[in-house]
């Protein structure tokens, strides 16, 4: 089946709404877009606020997650449209506030920690490890390495642009909100990510090259109509997590889970992709995380995750909060690909649930 | 200057990080290519990138006394 791949936003009905980067999926997401790109301020706090309240599952709720996103997104200058100028506009702030706040808590609800660690940095990086080790069910990697069709493999590169196009941003928010071994580590992660001082090897830009070479768009956000709200809930925990200094333990805990997970995974996402035909250009984005997360993953165990716990004892919790969140929401995504493919449908979303 | 050190750290269960400025060599004498400031050197044997490390040690229960 050949998956519906969006084309720029147009709605002849609402001139509006041709201008926005992605299309809204309810009222909240409909107001702070609006308000976002046409500078129209609107009672968005209090569509959240009830929106909010009558949400079955936050986690899964489409108009909250590409709200939330859109937010996040006017942090992170990810799209054009957003006018600068808002990024701190008090409504939008407080509108964010409701929506992340009561994500949060949905998520301390439904993510599975495991007991503590005593805050040393051996235990921790050793309970990291035993955490991130320990995931059973089916596997999406080994899924693409030896069943996946070139549709499904499509499928899994446009779910992985939402993030990956923009790979390690969400993490460096945490920078200047570490000190000494934590802060280390971090750059000298993320600085790998940037692609050591080499534009040409940024990470996000290796996925460019990716995507391009398989015949997608390297625009970023030309997929989020396509994308379900699992895909969005993955990233907005992340960004979550970054942009929130009190949660800086949440995001070191989930940069070293998402660490701890890759290097195994990426070295089958290959084999998948050279199995369907795809070739170096395609490919050596996963190759190369195959070598640099076996490096990251120590270093975010140990040298950060660790080092902060022993520095930073109040944030143990949160750290390993982090990691078993990053573990959950990342799982969804996987789960719902399988889980589509398996019915013999696309995991994007059709034309009926826009 | 002292900076210019290079490091080998042990990662327990895991590589060999090493940091600084190092040439590597295979059998034969020739350059291994280095993309990367800080690289991971299989300790267990089971890269299949070796010499640098591949995560393989976690699934193969690798132990090691430090």
């Amino acid at each position: 089946m050949s998956p519906t791949l969006s084309t720029p936003v147009s709605h002849p009905d609402d001139t509006d709404v041709a201008t926005l980067p992605f299309a809204p999926r309810g009222p909240v997401s409909t107001a702070v877009l609006r308000h976002l790109v046409d500078g129209i301020p609107s009672d968005h706090t209090r569509l959240a606020d009830a929106a909010v309240d009558a949400s079955p599952d936050i986690e899964r709720d489409d108009d909250l997650q590409l709200a939330l996103f859109a937010l996040y997104a006017s942090a992170y200058g990810a799209f054009a449209a957003f006018d600068p100028d808002l990024e701190w506009e008090p409504s939008l702030i407080a509108t964010r506030r409701v929506i992340e706040t009561a994500f949060e808590r949905s998520l301390r609800q439904t993510v599975e920690v495991p007991e503590l660690p005593a805050p040393a940095q051996d235990a921790v990086a050793r309970a990291l490890f035993a955490l991130t080790g320990a995931e059973a069910g089916p596997s999406l990697s080994r899924y693409l390495a030896r069943k996946a069709t070139i549709d499904q493999a499509h499928e899994f590169l446009v779910q992985r642009t939402v993030y990956t196009l923009r790979e390690a941003d969400p993490h460096s928010w945490a920078i200047p909100r570490l000190t000494g071994r934590p802060k280390a580590a971090l750059v000298e992660i993320q600085s790998d990510e940037y692609g050591g001082g080499r534009p040409d090897r940024v990470h996000a830009t290796l996925f460019a090259r990716t995507v391009r070479g398989a015949g997608l768009s390297d625009e970023y956000g030309a997929y989020i109509d396509d994308v379900p709200a699992v895909t969005l809930a993955s990233h907005n925990t992340m960004s979550m997590f970054g942009l929130n200094r009190r949660l800086v333990g949440a995001i070191v805990g989930h940069l070293a889970a998402f660490d701890m997970t890759s290097s195994i995974p990426n070295r089958l996402y290959a084999e998948g992709l050279r199995r369907l035909g795809f070739g170096d250009d395609v490919c050596e984005y996963f190759d190369e995380h195959v070598e640099a997360d076996a490096v990251h993953e120590q270093i975010a165990g140990r040298d950060l995750a660790g080092a902060l716990a022993e520095d930073r004892p109040d944030l143990l919790a949160d750290i390993v909060f982090g990691a078993a969140a990053c573990l959950e929401v990342d799982d969804r995504v996987g789960r719902h690909m399988l889980d589509a493919w398996a019915r013999g449908e696309s995991s994007l979303r059709g034309e009926d649930e826009r | 200057m002292s900076d210019d050190r290079v490091t080998v750290t042990a990662y327990p269960d895991g590589p060999l990080l090493v940091r600084g400025d190092i040439e590597l060599r295979a059998s034969d004498g020739s350059a291994i290519p280095r993309t990367r400031r800080t690289v991971a050197l299989c300790r267990c044997g089971l890269s299949t990138i070796k010499p640098f490390c591949d995560g393989t040690h976690k699934a193969a229960g690798f132990r090691t006394d430090t």
